[in-house]
């Protein structure tokens, strides 16, 4: 088992005093960044990497403290997207869907406790299939080629198409406009700038953190003062706050299979936690057809389900980076970056030449992991009374993090002015009954959608027979066309009552 | 002790004197036009390092990020914003010109806005291939492709118009093969594009040689050319030209650094003359290449009217293309 020996000199890397100190300072700075509306991992990393570098680090520890603030905000993002319906990072959108409805109904404390759990397991089960798989899933995630992103994404489409269950035409009106704002920016299969209306702030297209943050976090503090002016102010109670077994064995199949596709989707090269929560999300909903009326109003299977798989992904997006070279998703990318700076080149070579960096990273994740678990649930009851907070201090500390965090992204004070704009249009669209959520999906999905589309074409010369070129993509086409007639089979299926 | 704090005094002395007339920077600053840990995070590090480690500046110099469009925004913003601040170097790449060159960095901006004062060094465009492929040179390559263009699918990491494609396009009009006919696929970022070429989806990837050595090093590329004027020395003195091989097709990348169109005249000579004393140290020869750069050092007017001529020629090569009229 030479796996295990690796492994091993991982822990022994990890545990030593001063990585372990870091690991613990990485993972409660990530769940404090992750928990900030507008902060999330890619700012944390981005805002410690300098500071990491300052302090003359060693690389494996300092990729250690990194990387532990990775997936601590990737936990911490639930926090928010429970308590205050304001995601705290990309990945937690999903998170809102469920755990806002649960918190309204008093069971805040329920839902931190049984996503945390969830995440964990996430995060675990992802860890636990990359130190048994890791040469052969970095060979094939290499096989994913344009034409199996375009099915993974018509497949990840079709089950949210009922995502929001009853209003079909509202959810398809918020998708378009998120693909609308996907065609922002320069079109790199012409080099054509399309609706940027002369502002080189959108030649690289609108920034996600803008508009996630501006349209929910800006809306729901438009909502906050709305309630106010009516003075309809009413404090939301607070739920017990513990896990309970029977919760946990509900939801044991959901988190399982939530894990495993956050894992894939994390691993695959250019996809991240927002897309593995959604597709674990829809493909559940899916599951429980018949059954799936609590999706949306707070259903436990709808909490667990995003929380696992965005963990998941987290960890599986730092395999190809580790293994390959290559960025699974933004924040490995500055993670790549990282490393690069340290005079480490990521690659096939890392694992051989270099072992105590790879190991004791994946090793550091284990016990960072345990850590966050061990320190999440009992700052649970303190989390919960944000929700006493009076509303009159609530709203301005939202609404200066959401500006402090938007500005560090690019530290150009146009953000701030289109974050307030898409705030203000998407507490139009609230008022008319929209969710917000098709329009953030719309956006992630439709600009893989469409870069991969327009790849799978370019290669191929405008055959679409391209599409089908593969066993993969074949049996995404499949699966995409279960998951589109799947409800009516059912239903013609169902006996009349 | 009391010799050393005269001493200490002298020196604070002599370097008051010598400043009193000259500009100082009080808070010297390098922008990188990108978000943290990529390309221009890099020249913003060389600079500031180098600089350090050569004791050229009083102050630590700070590095800060205005991510957009390659630079657009840090370029509009330098324009509209503070185009007389002598303390803030702008980070560049030959992406930023070649962007310029297309009017592709806002309305009524060219490369005259901007003063050019320094360069970090420079990387060349490669033509790489899977390790397992069939050709060994560029013109076993070449010949292929002339056969059927079409059934040759090149991919780098930027879109139509991006220093990637003009690598690609260079190489097809090297080879005389009208460049329109080439199928090219745009990746995010030379990551995706060299997974891409290692999971067998594209053919040809014209990529840095600089960024390519883990892949190199792990055999699991092969380089068929290297597109500099002579050979490169070291680790890759073994890797032939295109030029050797009879194809002109050349591509430098270059880094360096920009200055306010209306910074003073006293500033932009100072910076100039701190990039010509840092040039003649080992300090920051070592720190250029630890970045993984290669030594091209240029300042003050020579790189200006550098500059200038190479964002012309881009614009003709644009032209040419048909990405620009």
């Amino acid at each position: 088992m030479e796996t295990l020996d690796f492994l091993a000199t991982g822990f022994s890397v990890a545990l030593a005093p001063m990585n372990l100190a870091l690991v613990l300072i990485g993972c409660f700075v990530g769940t404090l960044i992750g928990s900030l509306p507008g902060i999330g991992p890619i700012n944390g990393v981005a805002i410690l990497l300098p500071l990491a570098y300052a302090m003359g680090f060693p690389p494996e520890s300092a990729l250690i403290l990194l990387a532990g603030v990775y997936y601590g905000a990737e936990y911490g993002g639930r926090i928010s997207s429970i308590l205050l319906n304001v995601p705290g990072d990309a990945g937690a959108i999903m998170t809102t869907l469920d755990g806002y409805p649960l918190s309204q109904k008093g069971e805040g404390g329920r839902a931190l406790a049984l996503s945390a759990v969830a995440s964990f397991i996430g995060s675990m089960g992802a860890l636990i299939l990359i130190v048994l798989f890791a040469p052969l899933l970095s060979e094939l995630a290499l096989k994913f080629g344009p034409s199996e992103f375009v099915w993974l994404m018509a497949f990840a489409f079709t089950c949210l198409a009922t995502m929001v269950g009853s209003r079909p035409l509202k959810t398809t009106v918020g998708v378009v406009i998120g693909l609308l704002l996907a065609t922002v920016g320069v079109d790199s299969g012409t080099g054509v700038l399309r609706f940027t209306m002369d502002i080189p702030n959108f030649y690289d297209g609108v920034d996600f953190l803008v508009v996630v943050i501006g349209m929910f976090a800006i809306s729901e503090v438009l909502i906050l003062l709305e309630n106010w002016l009516k003075n309809d102010m009413k404090l939301t109670p607070v739920g017990k706050s513990f896990v309970s077994m029977s919760d946990l064995i509900a939801v044991k199949w959901v988190v399982l299979r939530s894990t495993l596709i956050g894992f894939v989707i994390g691993v695959l090269p250019g996809t991240g936690a927002s897309i593995g929560s959604a597709v674990a999300y829809g493909t559940e909903k899916r599951f429980a057809e018949g059954n799936d009326d609590q999706f949306g109003k707070g259903d436990i299977r709808g909490l667990a389900a995003p929380e696992a798989a965005n963990n998941a992904s987290a960890a599986g997006s730092m395999l190809p980076m580790l293994t390959l070279g290559i960025p699974g998703s933004g924040t490995t990318a500055i993670l790549l970056g990282a490393l690069l700076m340290f005079n480490i080149t990521p690659g096939p070579l890392l694992f051989e030449q270099q072992p105590e960096i790879a190991w004791g990273l994946i090793a550091s994740m284990f016990v960072g992991n345990i850590a966050l678990l061990v320190m999440n649930l009992p700052l649970i009851g303190m989390f919960v009374r944000l929700l006493s907070i009076k509303q009159s201090y609530l709203v301005p500390i939202i609404v200066m993090l959401t500006f402090i965090g938007i500005y560090s992204i690019h530290g150009d004070s146009f953000d701030l002015y289109f974050m307030v704009l898409l705030g203000v249009f998407a507490f139009i669209l609230r008022k008319l009954g929209f969710s917000l959520a098709p329009v953030i999906l719309g956006l992630v999905l439709g600009e893989v959608l469409e870069e991969n589309l327009r790849r799978a074409l370019s290669i191929s010369g405008g055959e679409w027979s391209i599409l089908f070129n593969g066993p993969i993509s074949i049996s995404l086409a499949v699966a995409t066309l279960v998951a589109a007639t799947g409800p009516f089979i059912y239903k013609a299926l169902k006996p009349k009552q | 002790m009391k010799t050393f704090k005269k001493s200490l005094l002298a020196i604070s002395i002599i370097g008051l004197t010598s400043t009193a007339f000259a500009y100082e920077p009080s808070k010297p600053t390098c922008i990188a036009p990108a978000k943290p840990g990529g390309g221009f995070d890099l020249t913003c590090r060389v600079v500031s390092t180098g600089f350090e480690r050569a004791e050229l500046l009083q102050k630590p110099m700070a590095v800060t990020f205005m991510p957009g469009g390659v630079g657009a925004v840090a370029y509009n913003h330098i324009n509209k914003v503070n185009p007389d601040d002598g303390d803030a170097l702008v980070a560049f790449s030959s992406g930023s010109l070649l962007n310029l060159a297309q009017g592709k960095f806002g309305k009524g901006l060219d490369e005259n806005d901007a003063r050019w004062v320094g360069t970090a060094g420079v990387d060349y465009g490669a033509i790489m291939v899977k390790s397992d492929a069939p050709w060994q040179t560029l013109g076993e390559l070449v010949e292929d492709m002339r056969k059927d263009p079409s059934a040759f699918v090149l991919g780098a990491g930027g879109g139509v118009g991006s220093q990637d494609w003009m690598k690609a396009a260079i190489l097809m009009k090297a080879s005389s093969i009208d460049p329109k006919k080439m199928r090219y696929v745009a990746y995010e970022g030379g990551g995706e594009a060299v997974a891409a070429l290692m999971g067998g989806h594209i053919k040809v990837y014209p990529g840095d040689i600089g960024e390519m050595k883990g892949q190199l090093d792990a055999g699991k590329v092969r380089v068929l050319a290297v597109m500099s004027p002579e050979r490169l020395e070291g680790e890759f003195a073994s890797i032939p030209t295109a030029h050797e091989q009879g194809f002109d097709a050349e591509w430098t990348i270059m880094r360096g650094y920009y200055l306010g169109p209306k910074v003073s005249d006293e500033a932009y000579q100072y910076w100039s003359n701190k990039f010509a004393e840092a040039y003649k140290t080992d300090a920051f020869k070592q720190i250029v290449a630890e970045k993984g750069l290669m030594p091209f050092y240029m300042h003050g007017a020579a790189l200006d009217e550098y500059v200038k001529v190479r964002v012309q020629d881009m614009r003709e090569l644009a032209k040419a293309a048909g990405l620009i009229k």
